[in-house]
């Protein structure tokens, strides 16, 4: 059974292999080839899922050694997978949800020239998660990390003839390597501290290492996962990041890749657990993302960006409870894979209002599209309160999980961090609401374009909805299925480790807290989007409004600092390489040349002048010659 | 006694480069067939070489060994040892690709024209220089190395200074004056390298009263000869200085970005994959071993100069306007990682240096070719001349970002695997200067990325909608190079196997063992 | 008769030939004197020859006779097409090999 492993990602492989080098061909059949290869890798998940349930608790963790990939002395990197409850949960969505958004796009992209390309590039990224999560260790994790940063930079640039699409995904690469940076200097850490930086040899030996070590490697992946994961202070990408074709956001930029920096720390536990000093960072980076999503998500126009907030500040209640250890890790993952329904479900239908809106991604020029799309407005509209913690969806039970488990930190950390989570539950109701009541509550606000053409609203075709109603099923009942006898706990609870928090508040009151705010943040959302019209053009708004459009600042600072000081930086090496160092040669040479053109005067030309100083160079040596020997 | 393959490997391409420039002007497709053909008959022998190579025996392997110049006790010896065969494989791989991509390099420049581009000298130049360099790295006698690393200069200048780049900004007039700067100064520099190293030859002869590689480091190994501790940096600083010049380090790197701009393409593939790996790889085989106390001397201020040079070639990478040069400056941060991998002195660093400098040898040589077949479509240099390009000729633009993508290190293609070991081995003993070393890796993604991005995206430029895509001599120049980038990435045992034994002797030469984890150490 | 008068002897003829190079401008003169000087430094060797009772310095007075044989082929074919494009044997006349 383990042999499967290396298919599951083979499959995809083999499809971005064959789409990306097999030319206009296939350019006909491409999605198809596409999309089969990656339901073919599900397929394989759901077998070695059945496998695993059929095992015991204790021994559902597969390995799979293909090869030893660098062998330098000590320094042993293997091509190993390993197939645990955790990797098995993420090939599971990621295939699942892949393979949704494959169908989806079949559809979604039926009249871009280059569609063949853009499904290689999604089976590029499915082959590159899918090896992130099954590595048996860092170095191999970090392939598939880089991977799909590949994907991810490829397919926000897909359309490259818009420069701002082509600049995104220079953005996003880039602002991933710094976190990759991290992840390189944490697996060098590993490999001074331990020797090795295989999962089971370094997580099995953490008692043995010091804590400021752990410490170190905890704060570097921590890194790494802010990267990946648009956490504060590396968030800057994501927004960018919806240039890409929405398909491309509801996978990547929201179901599965941002999430790794989640997988990444919960992997890691055991290194968390020992370094108490990360785990704070760690909590404090999630519930400071989680309201900086939540409020950048308030301001947005564009439908995508206000999701791509919201996107951030879901994963922030996830690093947060990820910080949290034992308590939270469970309810990290867990609420990661609701996410995963309902946010990709949400992409999907903005890609369906986008799809029947002539591509118009502001919001303030949609309004009353429910009777125009009911299907998307339905599936849109679950996945909404799946995300608010409507009771008894889906993103109730994770959402509230997480919440409790913030209080149960205990202490003043534990009321900052769980007032901070029961303040974003408010927040994230008043954003959502209000997309949901711009999008399809009140008057229709379209307009013809400059070239006079009116978008006709209408529902897509069902190729496109049928993923969207998968999804939306997901987002209504994965909830109540992982929380009914704690199924979701008890499966993963062998490789995360759980504890019971205590938490100072009781469950219940948790639980009315959060439905109480949640009513107040969509009520103002109401009052202020429902009851009134909306303006087309926005208003001024406040401060706070108008720094939130610009992601509160960070791009500006980001411009002003990095890119402003780097080119200053470059333009001024540039001039020293050229006129310091290259001159300090070229004025060696030019004195050389100075030199030797006082010296050329002598040769005069007259054979007789040259002859004089032989005759002398002579009778020097000759005098030397006879002094020597008097002496 | 057995056939002299290594003398073989060598004379080859030197008797091709004769036969190359015999052929009658005429001729001028035949003589580019010849070349061809020699050039893969020389990795046919490379690939005997490396077959009947094998990791787990003596050191040297197929050493040959003659009476020379007795007087002076220069003798004709060769060896190769892991890393020497590892580089004449990529040399010998190397040289078919570039003589495959210069195909019309050196045409006339219009038919009937008077201007005569004598064809058959640019590819035995090639030839020449494929046949001394592989003599360097299979050289164990310090004269006889010395004479083939001066020599091959000669062919190099007349490829800079003749073969050159007829792209320029300001004209044809305002590239041959470039052209010519750069040759010459590519020589000047190289040659006062040369000079201070051929001083220390001499000093060495006096001191060691023979010329033998391996004799020396066994009689300093085994106290029959001693060396005075001043003597010693001396000797070391001299060989290092002109190491140093070709390899180059910074801040004797600036003929580089010269001679890279104005050679064409090919020839600037032939500067930086294949002559520049002789400064490192005789870094590794001579200053080492000849000298490992002043090597450990010298490492703290080399390690500080190589970080210098991943850092600045970087930026400067990035502030550049010109496609070459960029690749240029580009090569300079990759020789700082390569430098500090060698003089890390851990087993990750100076495997790492060596796959290093095997990978960089393809990867630059993709990146460049693919450059050079888009600049011979505009004629222009300039970044900002291009735009859009992708739309126009998807294959060029995706070989492109492949190319680019392995001088960023991307994982899962070959780079990567030796960056991430010279990063480590460096890290183990000097934490602080593999962190800051780590900040090239971000740089390396700015340059290559605001490269593709200014080049090959966009909207398409007026001036390059007519431009074709790859054709098909160029698709089998670029195509095997970028197999050859994933199956290293994904696979690069072959190599480390290879390269490991010999640079475990290496380490045992400077008396250096890698450090122990702090988990062992502390039990 | 004592060898070293021939010595002096040498040596005066040495001066007298070096002398004229210096002095004249005539190239056959220039010419003719630098075969006064190679002759004085054969005679020198013969003598040496002589005093040190071995052949090495016939020898090499044998091989100056060759080379001064093809020194005056070459020469003379100089001055003669040198007299030829510029009517005029001065050597301070020709003078454009400077830089």
């Amino acid at each position: 059974m383990e042999n499967l492993i290396a298919l599951l990602i083979a499959a995809p492989l083999l499809g971005a292999a064959l789409l990306l080098t097999g030319g206009r061909r296939l350019d006909s059949v491409g999605h198809w080839i596409g999309t089969l290869l990656s339901a073919t890798s599900f397929v394989f998940g759901v077998i070695l899922f059945a496998d695993l349930l059929g095992k015991d608790a204790e021994h559902r963790t597969l390995t799979q050694h293909l090869y030893t990939w660098v062998p330098v002395e000590s320094f042993q990197a293997d091509v190993t997978f390993r197939l645990d409850q955790l990797s098995m949960t993420f090939v599971l969505l990621i295939t699942g949800v892949g393979s949704l958004i494959h169908l989806y796009s079949v559809g979604y992209m039926e009249h871009d020239e280059r569609r063949r390309r853009f499904f290689g590039y999604l089976n590029l990224f499915l082959a590159a998660m899918l090896l992130l999560v099954l590595a048996d260790n860092y170095l191999l994790l970090y392939v598939g990390w880089e991977g799909v940063g590949l994907a991810s930079y490829l397919l926000i640039g897909f359309w490259q003839h818009k420069p701002s699409a082509a600049t995104a995904a220079k953005k996003a690469f880039l602002v991933n390597r710094v976190g990759d940076m991290g992840l390189s200097i944490a697996i060098m850490l590993m490999f001074t501290t331990f020797g090795t930086f295989a999962f089971g040899p370094v997580l099995g030996s953490v008692g043995d290492a010091s804590e400021g070590k752990l410490t170190a490697i905890g704060l570097m992946l921590l890194l790494a996962a802010c990267g990946k994961s648009a956490q504060v202070p590396l968030q800057s990408w994501l927004g960018d990041a919806m240039e890409g074709p929405t398909p491309v956001s509801a996978l990547i930029h929201a179901a599965t890749m941002v999430t790794a920096g989640v997988y990444l720390i919960v992997r890691s536990g055991a290194i968390f657990n020992a370094a108490p000093d990360a785990q704070l960072v760690v909590t404090v980076v999630g519930a400071v993302t989680l309201l900086f999503g939540a409020i950048v998500g308030c301001a947005k126009d564009d439908i995508k960006k206000a999701l791509a907030g919201s996107t951030m500040s879901q994963i922030g209640y996830m690093i947060l409870a990820a910080g949290l250890g034992p308590i939270g890790y469970v309810f990290a993952i867990m609420h990661l894979v609701t996410h995963g329904f309902f946010k990709a479900g949400l992409f999907l239908g903005a890609g369906s209002v986008m799809h029947g809106m002539n591509d118009e991604v502001d919001m303030r020029k949609y309004g009353g599209l429910r009777t125009y799309m009911p299907i998307t407005f339905v599936t849109f509209g679950l996945g909404y309160l799946a995300i608010i913690g409507f009771p008894f969806l889906s993103g109730f039970y994770s959402k509230d999980a997480i919440i409790e488990a913030a209080f149960a930190k205990g202490g003043t950390q534990g009321w900052i961090l769980g007032g901070v989570a029961l303040l974003g539950a408010a927040i994230t109701a008043f954003y959502m609401t209000r997309v949901m009541l711009m999008t399809f509550f009140g008057e229709k606000r379209w307009q013809p374009d400059e070239n006079g053409n009116e978008p006709h609203p209408h529902e897509s075709p069902s190729v496109m909805t049928i993923p969207m109603i998968v999804l939306a099923v997901g987002s209504v009942g994965a909830g109540f299925f992982f929380h009914l006898g704690d199924r979701f706990l008890n499966w993963l609870e062998p490789v995360t480790g759980h504890e019971e928090g205590n938490s100072p508040v009781g469950a219940g009151a948790i639980t009315a807290a959060t439905l109480v705010l949640l009513v107040v943040g969509a009520g103002i959302a109401y009052l202020q989007y429902g009851r009134k019209p909306v303006p087309v053009t926005a208003p001024r708004g406040s401060l706070l409004a108008r720094a939130a459009r610009r992601d509160l600042l960070q791009d500006d600072f980001n411009h002003v600092v990095l890119v402003r000081g780097g080119e200053h930086l470059t333009r001024s090496l540039v001039y020293v390489d050229h006129t310091l160092v290259d001159g300090v040669v070229n004025g060696t040479a030019a004195s050389f040349g100075g030199l030797s053109g006082r010296l050329r005067r002598l040769q005069n030309g007259f054979a007789r002048s040259y002859a004089v100083s032989m005759f002398g160079g002579a009778a020097l040596l000759v005098a030397a010659t006879l002094l020597m020997r008097a002496v | 006694m057995s056939f002299p393959l290594l003398t073989a490997t060598a004379v080859l391409p030197a008797v091709g480069a004769i036969a190359t420039a015999a052929v009658p002007a005429a001729r001028r497709t035949a003589a580019k067939w010849l070349a061809l053909l020699v050039s893969l008959a020389t990795l046919a022998l490379a690939i005997v070489i490396l077959v009947r190579f094998d990791p787990g025996g003596a050191r040297y392997q197929l050493t040959e060994s003659h009476a020379w110049i007795s007087a002076f006790g220069v003798r004709y010896e060769l060896g190769v040892d892991g890393i020497g065969v590892a580089l004449v494989a990529l040399t010998a791989l190397l040289i078919p690709f570039i003589v495959l991509a210069g195909w019309h390099d050196a045409d006339p420049l219009e038919t009937g024209s008077k201007r005569w581009r004598p064809t058959q000298g640019f590819f035995a130049l090639i030839l020449a220089v494929e046949a001394m360099v592989i003599i360097s790295f299979e050289a164990t006698d310090v004269f006889l190395f010395y004479i083939f690393f001066e020599a091959m200069l000669i062919p190099m200048y007349f490829l800079i200074g003749g073969f050159g780049d007829r792209a320029h900004e300001h004209g044809e007039e305002a590239a041959s004056t470039q052209r010519s700067y750069a040759a010459v100064k590519f020589l000047l520099y190289n040659l006062v390298g040369g000079l201070i190293m051929l001083a220390a030859v001499i000093g060495l002869y006096v001191v060691a009263g023979n010329f033998s590689l391996q004799e020396i480091v066994q009689a300093r190994a085994n106290g029959s000869l001693h060396m005075a501790t001043s003597t010693e940096r001396w000797l070391f600083l001299g060989f290092f200085f002109a190491f140093a010049v070709k390899a180059p380090l910074w801040p004797l790197h600036t003929w580089l970005p010269n001679a890279m701009g104005e050679a064409t393409a090919p020839v600037a593939v032939l500067i930086t994959a294949v002559v520049d790996k002789v400064g490192t790889f005789a870094m590794l085989r001579f200053c080492l071993q000849l000298f490992p106390e002043a090597s450990k001397w010298a490492t703290p201020v080399i390690l500080v100069l190589a970080l210098i040079s991943i850092v600045y070639g970087a930026l400067l990478a990035v502030g550049q306007r010109d496609i070459k040069r960029l690749v240029a400056y580009a090569s300079i941060s990759h020789f700082g990682f390569i430098i500090l991998g060698i003089f890390a002195m851990t087993s990750q660093g100076q495997s790492g240096a060596t796959l290093y400098m095997v990978n960089h040898g393809i990867s630059t040589a993709a990146l460049m070719l693919v450059a050079g077949f888009l600049i011979s479509r505009r004629g222009s240099r300039l970044i900002a001349d291009y735009g859009g390009v992708q739309k126009v000729a998807p294959v060029l633009a995706g070989t492109f970002l492949i190319g680019g993508l392995a001088t960023l290190s991307l994982p899962g293609l070959a780079p990567f695997v030796s960056e991430f070991l010279v990063l480590v081995g460096t890290f183990t003993r000097y934490p602080a200067i593999g962190i800051i070393a780590t900040f090239g890796i971000v740089l390396a993604a700015l340059y290559t990325l605001v490269l593709y991005q200014r080049t090959m995206t966009g909207p398409v430029k007026p001036e390059v909608t007519a431009m074709p895509d790859l054709r098909a001599r160029e698709l089998v120049v670029v195509a095997p190079l970028i197999v050859l980038l994933i199956f290293l990435g994904v696979y690069p045992k072959p190599v480390t196997d290879i390269v490991n034994p010999a640079v475990k002797q290496t380490m045992s030469d400077v008396h250096q063992t890698d450090p122990k984890p702090e988990v062992e150490a502390a039990k | 008769m004592n060898p070293v008068n021939y010595l002096y002897l040498a040596a005066l003829l040495f001066t007298i030939g070096a002398t004229g190079v210096l002095i004249r401008r005539n190239a056959i003169v220039v010419f003719m004197c630098i075969e006064l000087m190679l002759n004085a430094c054969n005679l020198a060797f013969v003598v040496f020859s002589r005093m040190h009772g071995n052949l090495d310095g016939q020898i090499i007075a044998f091989f100056t006779m060759v080379v001064a044989a093809a020194e005056v082929v070459v020469g003379l074919a100089i001055i003669v097409s040198l007299f030829r494009t510029r009517h005029s044997a001065s050597v301070d006349d020709a003078s454009l090999m400077k830089l």
